[in-house]
């Protein structure tokens, strides 16, 4: 099988800083590809250099709305990154939760310490 | 006192080279600080289901320098070590993290510990040199998971073509 290109990965696609902002800004909803050149301050070819490599992964879809061409969100694409990341959450969790266990442990410790040293100057 | 399950680790990537993990603990933070540099209380739960952890060695001052060395689940050993650059107890701490597998990625991790009524949110911001790095670190840090990630990650360029 061919290698694919690395603009057709996910993870590509999403790697650069503009193609974030765009789809920061759909995630508020459609835009027509106007507003975005104008939010992002970029030359129209730019943009739709960025929202053609998002197409390519599927993050954006377009439609026409009269002369306008439209874009939205798609998020679907994204799941694997979530997944990967949620990997890495993952072996924190587990860590955490021991963590957890060793602090409510030095709490009760903490906690009998105070008692004594009550029960010591009351006597 | 019955343990406070305070949900899970929440990892975030605010910027390209750059980890997040942030999670709420229920203990003053004295307390939660303590756990995070006491050898002994470190190697009670550092590698998570991971492994056993081998040893811990800290020598707490800027300059002093870390070691953290686990066997991992499949057999083989990780290591991780480094250098404290800026120590404020029970605030926070500053530390170079070098993956002993992965020698030129060093990282700064900055680790920062909150205290609000009793509860104590720690937050360990990683930082790369680059990108790469970054990705290659949140591969390592799954440690014995690693192997099935990476063939997820294949298996998810394939189906993406």
């Amino acid at each position: 099988m061919a290698r694919a290109a690395t603009t057709t990965d996910v993870f590509n696609a999403v790697a650069e800083g503009r193609r974030r902002q765009i789809l920061d800004v759909l995630a508020d909803g459609e835009r027509p590809v106007n507003d975005l050149v104008d939010l992002l301050g970029l030359a129209q070819p730019q943009v739709s250099k960025h929202l053609r490599v998002l197409r390519e992964v599927g993050l954006v879809e377009v439609r026409g709305d009269g002369r306008q061409r439209v874009y939205r969100l798609n998020g679907q694409p994204l799941k694997p990154i979530h997944d990967w990341v949620r990997h890495y959450e993952r072996t924190w969790t587990q860590r955490f939760d021991r963590l957890e266990t060793v602090l409510t442990e030095l709490q009760e410790a903490e906690l009998q310490q105070r008692e004594e040293h009550e029960d010591g100057t009351d006597e | 006192m019955a343990p406070t399950n305070s949900g899970t680790a929440v990892v975030t990537l605010p910027a390209d080279t750059q980890i997040l993990i942030t999670r709420e603990f229920g203990a003053p933070k004295h307390l939660v600080y303590r756990a995070w540099t006491t050898p002994e209380l470190i190697k009670r739960w550092w590698s998570g289901d991971r492994g056993e952890v081998l040893s811990i060695e800290v020598d707490l001052r800027p300059g002093g320098s870390w070691r953290y060395l686990m066997r991992a689940n499949g057999g083989f050993e990780v290591a991780f070590h480094g250098e404290y650059r800026e120590i404020i107890a029970n605030e926070r701490i500053v530390l170079t993290e070098i993956y002993e597998g992965l020698p030129e990625a060093q990282a700064i991790t900055t680790v920062t510990f909150a205290e609000l009524s009793g509860r104590t949110t720690v937050t360990v911001l990683v930082e790369h040199a680059s990108k790469e790095f970054r990705d290659t670190h949140l591969d390592y840090g799954m440690e014995g998971g690693m192997q099935e990630a990476m063939d997820h990650l294949e298996q998810v360029a394939r189906s993406l073509r």
